[in-house]
């Protein structure tokens, strides 16, 4: 994995990209990381915050069990190592909408260490991606800043929500790698139930770190560990889609590349994302870097897991994506694109999983990823809001299998299916639909055609392909009833072809 | 009937109980005390009012057989604790009008058990002094003069408004709060007995906080069975403050007058400083033979660690002064300058103007020892020293039952005599610190008067969680000394 990947041309020659993310996750909780007060989005500015988060004199923290579970829960989603001692820290700067003037963190000790995951591109590669470590931390309040010319607004709401800051490898080499590492996070965390993955919401950002390299230079770092083979790298804050994190990469992979061929330098700075222009900016250099002054907060105790409680939380861990994307392929047959397709979202996954038991389990993924899907997708719906649910699409597969209709007809009942609802047995009595298989009524309509078009049959002989005209009238002629495996047989014999 | 001055808690409580004063009249008689002790300058917000409605609920409880443990006790308050709907300043102007919307676990214990609150107490600013001279309400006077003398004496600090006022009988017995010494070191100086108890055994929701991981709440009152009273009440595991500890609270009131027979008494040698007042090693020796004479075994012991306690406490403390003093921006409470352009300048006016010269100086020496460079020459190695310290009490405790130490290196000493020089001033804390540094228990009491007429006190130190045995060492020195000294009331107008 060492070797030169998706190199860059530059005007003097090729470059690597090297990627870190930082993801924010915000834990799954209803209730904040210290305080207790309620942790859902939506409410109306500063209803959600108490004296602890609102930093009143004599208020304490007190971790909230729940979200030390999540985070856990996380870690061992990630393959990761789990502290059983860690500790808070207090990350100290003054920000309006940060009324303790610190925050909350882990630092030297995060309660999750090094874990690893797997993580499939578009071409069905699949490479791993190291983490680096998991921790807790409060998130911060929000300043708005446009609502008077001359004043600022602070929400507190989100002041003091448990946040699970996951940290990579630099082992991302492309932006199709450092979004499909996001995108997979994202997965992990979604089928864990540890965050719901809402970008929109802000309930997950990156922050991405890119730098680049002379071609080999990746290599010698991985070989000695020395980051001074690797470029100095800028970090693109709470950059929240996938789409924009790819943007992000390229963009600054670019001028970066651009900014070293015309002998600049790059600053280890902090960047911000302009979603309109696509272009990242400075926001600060590194010489207004903060001073955090990290310390242990005394309010708090260090945290000590039992190991048993931790094992507790493993053995109730959902099959995950990696393994249901495996399974997938040893047990239905399914290619490694539709698995994969299917495992990115525990809802989709479960959903295949009740049509393909006891049915072909591709011709269920068929149904599953094309027809379903693309339907969802143009209604705009998520899996839960199918309008159309696995027993009946399974029932739809089981006529299609048993011959009852054929498949050209079954995307007719789906069709109805998903405009009307209801049961597709009753769909296909009701509209009699029922496939034809009965011979005589099939040649009865085949005669019928040959006989009204003479100059076609004469052709077919020498050119076979045109049988698929014939298919297609006696099929028009039956309504679209007709079995076609059997209209294809009696055709042939007919009109005298192998 | 006797003069409400006269009156211990455990008096007090007995009276209330049998009836013979109600809760009102000693409430009235210690507010009409409070009302004349404006020289003094002990209380910052005396809370008449409040009082009377709570004495009167007191005397409705004790009417309908409901008392609590400190049925209609009136007690006056550290400024530091906040109380709910009334003026909690912490000695600073930055919290100048600040009222809580809460009230701190120790002070809502107090009144779950059935005590009245006087009023708020005058402190150092946000605890940090041991002059009560950095107080943003003024310094306050120590109720004590020199023989023949009438300067004004500082009551120590920076519980010193509680020092001065239970030194002056202004109420039945007080809270304080003990980061280094505060409360020791003014008890000492005042002629009253202070309790400092194990890390965690108070709750330290709701107080103010300077330095977490040394702050914790106890009494100054008149005698060692008014703390245990006192301390029973106060202390108690906490589910708001997470270093709190969940173990059970006994009536240490109990122990005192059980025998001390056979108390193996610790006296280390690094307390006994160069320049030292000679009346004080005496009173030393002194205590070290009344408890030879009650039973105890006094052996020699060797803290060596002790000479680092006074360098790490001004190092870890400010630290985390630094970090929880960020709070107070003028934004959300307390006070905002009027003149700013922008929210930088906001917070700086407002910081510049609400904070006092010594608590600037120790915010700024706190985010000095935590910068990246000096964190690991100053923060990290006061932590390892701490630990060592920290061993050090834990070994000497395999063998002793008890430390004995002076409390203070000194007497009480003049207003503005040390406040040009803050290292002398530091210096008052020195045997008191390695207390809050080890999270140990502590108490100091009245054993005697130096030359000038001036109380002078001895410090008793415990292993954690067992203020039974130090209460009981506490109880024992009292009785040898028989201190019962008091200042005049000059100050009553």
């Amino acid at each position: 994995m060492t070797e030169p990947r998706n190199l860059m041309q530059g005007a003097t020659g090729d470059w690597e990209v090297v990627i870190g993310l930082e993801v924010h996750a915000q834990v799954s909780s209803k209730a904040k990381l210290f305080s207790g007060a309620s942790a859902t989005y939506g409410a109306g500015p500063n209803e959600n915050v108490s004296l602890v988060d609102a930093a009143f004199p004599g208020m304490l923290p007190v971790i909230n069990r729940y979200c030390v579970e999540q985070a856990v829960r996380t870690g061992l989603g990630l393959n990761a190592r789990i502290n059983l001692w860690s500790r808070f820290d207090r990350k100290n700067y003054f920000y309006p909408d940060l009324p303790q003037g610190y925050q909350i963190s882990q630092y030297k000790d995060p309660i999750v260490g090094e874990g690893e995951i797997e993580v499939e591109l578009d071409d069905g590669e699949i490479i791993p991606i190291g983490i680096e470590r998991l921790h807790l931390e409060q998130d911060a309040g929000k300043s708005i800043h446009d609502l008077g010319p001359k004043e600022s607004h602070v929400d507190l709401n989100r002041s003091g929500v448990a946040l699970m800051e996951i940290v990579s490898k630099p082992d991302m080499r492309s932006s199709d790698e450092a979004a499909a590492y996001f995108s997979k996070l994202r997965t992990i965390v979604r089928y864990l139930g540890t965050c719901d993955g809402n970008m929109e919401e802000g309930s997950m950002r990156a922050d991405v770190n890119v730098s680049v390299c002379r071609a080999g230079n990746y290599a010698k770092f991985r070989e000695s560990g020395d980051f001074s083979f690797l470029g100095t790298r800028t970090e693109t804050k709470n950059v929240n889609s996938i789409r924009y994190v790819k943007q992000v990469v390229e963009y600054e992979a670019r001028r970066q590349i651009e900014v070293l061929e015309a002998d600049g330098e790059i600053d280890q700075e902090t960047r911000l994302f302009n979603v309109a222009t696509g272009e990242t900016r400075t926001m600060r250099s590194k010489e207004d870097a903060h001073d955090y002054r990290y310390f242990p907060d005394p309010d708090l105790l260090p945290l000590e897991l039992d190991p048993a409680w931790v094992e507790n939380i493993r053995s109730g861990l959902p099959e995950l994506p990696d393994a249901k994307r495996k399974r997938f392929v040893a047990d239905f047959g399914l290619s490694q694109y539709d698995a994969s397709v299917l495992a990115a979202d525990r809802g989709k996954a479960d959903y295949f999983e009740a049509v393909a038991n006891g049915r072909d389990g591709k011709l269920a993924a068929n149904w599953v990823t094309t027809e379903l899907f693309g339907a969802l997708n143009k209604q705009g719906l998520e899996i839960d809001a199918s309008p159309i649910g696995a027993p009946a699409l399974g029932k739809l597969i089981d006529l299609i299998a048993d011959g009852t209709i054929s498949g050209r007809i079954a995307k007719d009942v789906f069709a109805i299916m998903l405009e009307e609802g209801g049961d597709p047995e009753k769909i296909v009595a009701d509209k009699g639909l029922k496939q034809v298989s009965d011979t005589g009524a099939i040649e009865k309509a085949i005669d019928e055609i040959m006989a009204a078009n003479p100059k076609q049959v004469a052709q077919v002989k020498e050119k076979p392909k045109t049988l698929g005209w014939f298919v297609g009238q006696v099929m028009k002629a039956t309504g679209g009833k007709a079995n076609p495996a059997v209209v294809n047989k009696i055709l042939k014999e007919k009109l005298g072809i192998a | 009937m006797t003069a409400i001055e006269n009156f211990t808690l455990a008096a007090l409580l007995d009276a209330l109980k049998t009836k013979k004063i109600s809760a009102l009249e000693a409430t009235d008689a210690y507010l009409e005390r409070v009302d004349r002790s404006g020289a003094l300058n002990a209380f910052v917000t005396p809370t008449a009012e409040h009082a009377r409605e709570m004495a009167k609920a007191s005397d409705a409880r004790i009417a309908t057989g409901n008392a609590g443990p400190l049925e209609g006790a009136p007690l006056g308050i550290k400024d530091l604790f906040c109380t709910e709907k009334v003026s909690s300043t912490a000695g600073s102007r930055i919290l100048q009008g600040f009222q809580p919307p809460y009230e701190s676990t120790v002070t809502a214990n107090l009144w779950r058990d059935g005590a009245v609150m006087l009023g708020k107490l005058n402190m150092d600013e946000f605890a940090m002094g041991s002059s009560n001279e950095t107080s943003f309400f003024g310094a306050v006077v120590n109720p004590w003069r020199r023989n023949g003398d009438d300067a004004p004496l500082t009551p120590g600090g920076s519980s010193g408004g509680s020092a001065a006022a239970m030194a002056a009988r202004l109420c039945a017995a007080t809270t304080g709060t003990d980061t280094g010494g505060s409360i020791r070191q003014p008890a000492s100086v005042t002629g009253t007995v202070g309790l400092k108890p194990t890390y965690g055994r108070c709750s330290r929701w709701g107080i103010v906080a300077f330095a977490s991981s040394l702050d914790q709440a106890g009494p100054i009152t008149q005698d060692v069975r008014d703390a245990a009273i006192m301390l029973r009440s106060m202390a108690g595991h906490d589910p708001k403050d997470s270093t709190s500890i969940d173990t059970p609270v006994p009536d240490y009131e109990a122990v005192l007058g059980q025998s001390v027979k056979g108390l193996r008494i610790g006296i280390p040698k690094e307390y006994r400083l160069d320049g030292m007042p000679e009346e004080i090693e005496k009173l030393w020796s002194k205590g070290a033979d009344w408890l030879r004479d009650a039973g105890c075994e006094i052996v020699d012991i060797s803290l060596p660690m002790t000479k680092y306690a006074l360098p790490v406490y001004y190092i870890v403390a400010p630290a985390e002064a630094s970090s929880n003093l960020a709070r107070y921006d003028g934004v959300k409470y307390g006070h905002r300058a009027d003149e700013f352009s922008d929210i930088v300048s906001m917070y700086q006016n407002s910081r510049a103007e609400g904070f006092g010269e010594e608590v600037k100086r120790r915010v700024l020496i706190g985010t000095y020892v935590l910068s990246a460079g000096y964190y690991d020459a100053y923060y990290l190695r006061a932590q390892k020293v701490r630990k060592k310290i920290f061993d050090e009490f834990n070994d000497a405790f395999n063998s002793v039952d008890l430390i004995l130490t002076p409390s203070t290196p000194s007497a009480a000493f003049g207003l503005g005599e040390k406040t040009a020089d803050p290292v002398q001033m530091y210096l008052n804390d020195v045997f008191t610190v390695t207390g809050n540094l080890a999270g140990l228990p502590g108490g100091s009491v009245p054993a005697g008067l130096d030359g000038q007429g001036l109380p002078l006190g001895l410090q008793l130190l415990a292993r954690p969680f067992d203020e039974e045995t130090l209460l009981k060492g506490m109880f024992a020195l009292e009785q040898s000394a028989g201190f019962t000294t008091r200042p005049t009331d000059w100050w009553a107008v």
